[in-house]
């Protein structure tokens, strides 16, 4: 009886040991058997010199050393283990989680292969890329987005009325794009080109919080996701930059010129594809790798707000007006999106828990400096807007976007500030910011939707 | 006495590969066997054995597999290949060396240094 408890308490021991050195990540759980073996045939050696079983594990542990010292010595033979690797199809000691990216895979390739075959199914019917680029600029984002969309629906199991609502809206975006009749060389088709994008990868925050979608939560997920996957992207078109130069190239040296085949088809499907190979990235490596747009946001905030107060300390002291010219609106909505963006991916990454600290503090100065510049440019142009050139598609968007954005980081900055002085908890710019994201997509559909029958076609 | 660690580990690869050599063996064994051979002087620990073991997987000088034994319970054997041979045979030659030529140093120095005063020089 006493023996059957001794040894029942043994094993418990046995696999709260093991579970301490699994923590370790330079231990591997094949490295924690052969451990284990070792420990016990130490254990089994000392009970036989007549110790008990308690007193032998103990004992035992003892003998092999500390924990920290053991990792250190595995570190220095694989210390290829302190980088987390992405395995494709994952490990083969959990058979689910491998079957799982396996499918994970599988959906990722068809997905591809589908926004491939989108890309080039239009020249079927006679339409090329350099005759009606107009079409594709309006249509680029319908090729792939839907894709990506479907893979993430798929991946979170969306119920029927999500999966509806999807392609409801991706077929609204299909009409917005070509429905109307614009002329392709009409400011609409450009505000089209850039506001289909922003409504449609809206869409696929739709599909990517699926399974919660009021889950403030989910949302700021979906930032992260949003931001990952602008990196990889990015990372993928420069490779696919220096494949097909070197493409190019090497061609060129024998005397043929691949140009036809990268403008048509490297170009464009590689594109297509790196749009949902770059999600299912994100998707596989959310636990594997520390994400990037933190630490990116980290490094740039000081930058920028080095860069903006330098700025207007030259507006005031020089005493010069900002010169408005025809694109510095956008420019200055560009500069906004990237102030929020600073100040987005590190909401994300912090701990919603921690006090305030000095980070938060430049932030406030980045957010505050930015709204100066920007309402120093909006007293500008207010002006000019109603007297010299009128209203157009293009200015009254870029007019849309400012005040969209101005309100956001007005307010965003209040909530950091009372936020520093301790009167409202940091959950309450996370809300404002994973509230505000349906107003993004309502503007983008507004635009997209109503703004060419608004300008008579202009 | 303790045998100094720079010693130990230059001297653990020959003598996991001598063990080995005689036939397949597992970690707790060969730390058992080290144990015994040296009266207890040797001290190696797990840090030192597990490492070098899977060093000498990858290098190809051993091969591994896993074995069930009393129940549940596997345990990894480690077994010497050619190359490990050929790498013992190797190493026996430097070490023979070394030892050679400390041997000569100290038949000639000991009494010297010991007792001066009777040396006939």
């Amino acid at each position: 009886m006493t023996a059957q408890d001794g040894h029942e308490e043994l094993e418990a021991q046995f696999a709260q040991w093991r579970q301490y050195v699994l923590r370790r990540r330079e231990l591997q759980p094949f490295d924690a058997d052969e451990l284990e073996d070792h420990l016990r045939g130490s254990v089994d050696e000392l009970v036989a010199a007549g110790l008990s079983p308690d007193e032998a594990f103990l004992v035992a542990v003892k003998r092999m050393g500390s924990l920290d010292e053991l990792s250190r010595e595995f570190a220095r033979e694989h210390s290829e283990r302190l980088w987390k690797q992405l395995v494709l199809t994952a490990d083969s000691r959990s058979p689910v989680a491998g079957t799982r990216s396996r499918r994970d895979l599988w959906a990722m390739v068809g997905c591809a292969a589908g926004a491939v075959a989108s890309v080039k199914v239009p020249a079927l019917f006679g339409l090329s890329l350099e005759d009606d680029s107009s079409f594709y600029a309006r249509n680029f984002t319908l090729f792939a987005l839907p894709w990506l969309a479907a893979f993430l629906a798929w991946r979170r199991k969306a119920g029927r009325s999500v999966l509806a609502i999807l392609v409801a809206l991706f077929a609204l975006g299909a009409v917005a794009a070509n429905a109307y009749p614009l002329a392709d060389t009409s400011q609409s088709v450009v505000v089209t080109s850039i506001h289909l994008p922003i409504a449609l990868w809206l869409v696929v925050g739709l599909a990517y919080v699926a399974d919660d979608w009021r889950s403030f939560r989910r949302r700021m997920d979906f930032i992260r996701f949003t931001g990952e996957w602008f990196i990889y992207f990015i990372l993928m078109a420069l490779g696919g930059g220096v494949l097909s130069a070197f493409l190019f190239n090497t061609f060129k040296a024998i005397g043929i010129l691949p140009e036809e085949f990268i403008s048509h088809w490297l170009l464009p499907c590689g594109a297509t594809a790196a749009v949902v190979v770059a999600g299912w990235l994100v998707e596989a490596k959310q636990s594997v790798v520390e994400n990037i747009a933190p630490v990116l946001t980290r490094l740039f905030t000081p930058l920028f707000t080095a860069a903006l107060l330098a700025f207007l300390v030259a507006v005031v002291w020089t005493n010069h007006g900002i010169d408005v010219e025809r694109e510095a609106l956008i420019l200055f909505d560009l500069l906004l999106v990237v102030v929020l963006g600073l100040l987005l991916y590190s909401l994300s990454a912090r701990d919603p828990l921690a006090p305030p600290g000095p980070f938060d503090k430049l932030q406030l100065a980045l957010v505050v400096s930015a709204l100066a510049i920007d309402v120093l440019v909006l007293v500008e142009i207010t002006g000019r807007i109603t007297d010299e050139y009128g209203s157009t598609p293009n200015r009254a968007a870029a007019l849309g976007e400012n005040v969209i954005l101005l309100v956001n980081l007005a307010w965003s900055a209040w909530l950091l500030l009372t936020f520093i002085r301790r009167r409202t908890p940091f959950a309450a710019l996370e809300r404002w910011q994973t509230g505000y994201l349906p107003v993004y997509a309502a503007w983008a559909w507004i635009v997209v939707l109503v703004f060419p029958p608004l300008f008579s076609y202009v | 006495m303790k045998v100094a660690k720079d010693l130990v580990a230059a001297s653990a690869t020959p003598m996991v590969l001598g063990i080995l050599a005689d036939g397949e063996s597992y970690g707790y064994a060969i730390l058992r066997r080290i144990n015994e051979l040296s009266g207890g002087e040797l001290d190696w620990t797990e840090g030192l054995l597990y490492p070098l073991l899977h060093r000498l997987e990858r290098l190809g000088h051993v091969e591994s597999s896993w074995q069930t034994v009393t129940g549940e319970r596997k345990r990894k054997y480690y077994r010497i290949t050619d190359r490990g041979l050929a790498e013992l045979a190797e190493q026996r030659r430097q070490w023979d060396t070394v030892v050679d030529a400390l041997k000569e140093i100290w038949h000639d120095r000991v009494p010297q240094t010991v007792n001066p005063l009777e040396s006939p020089a």
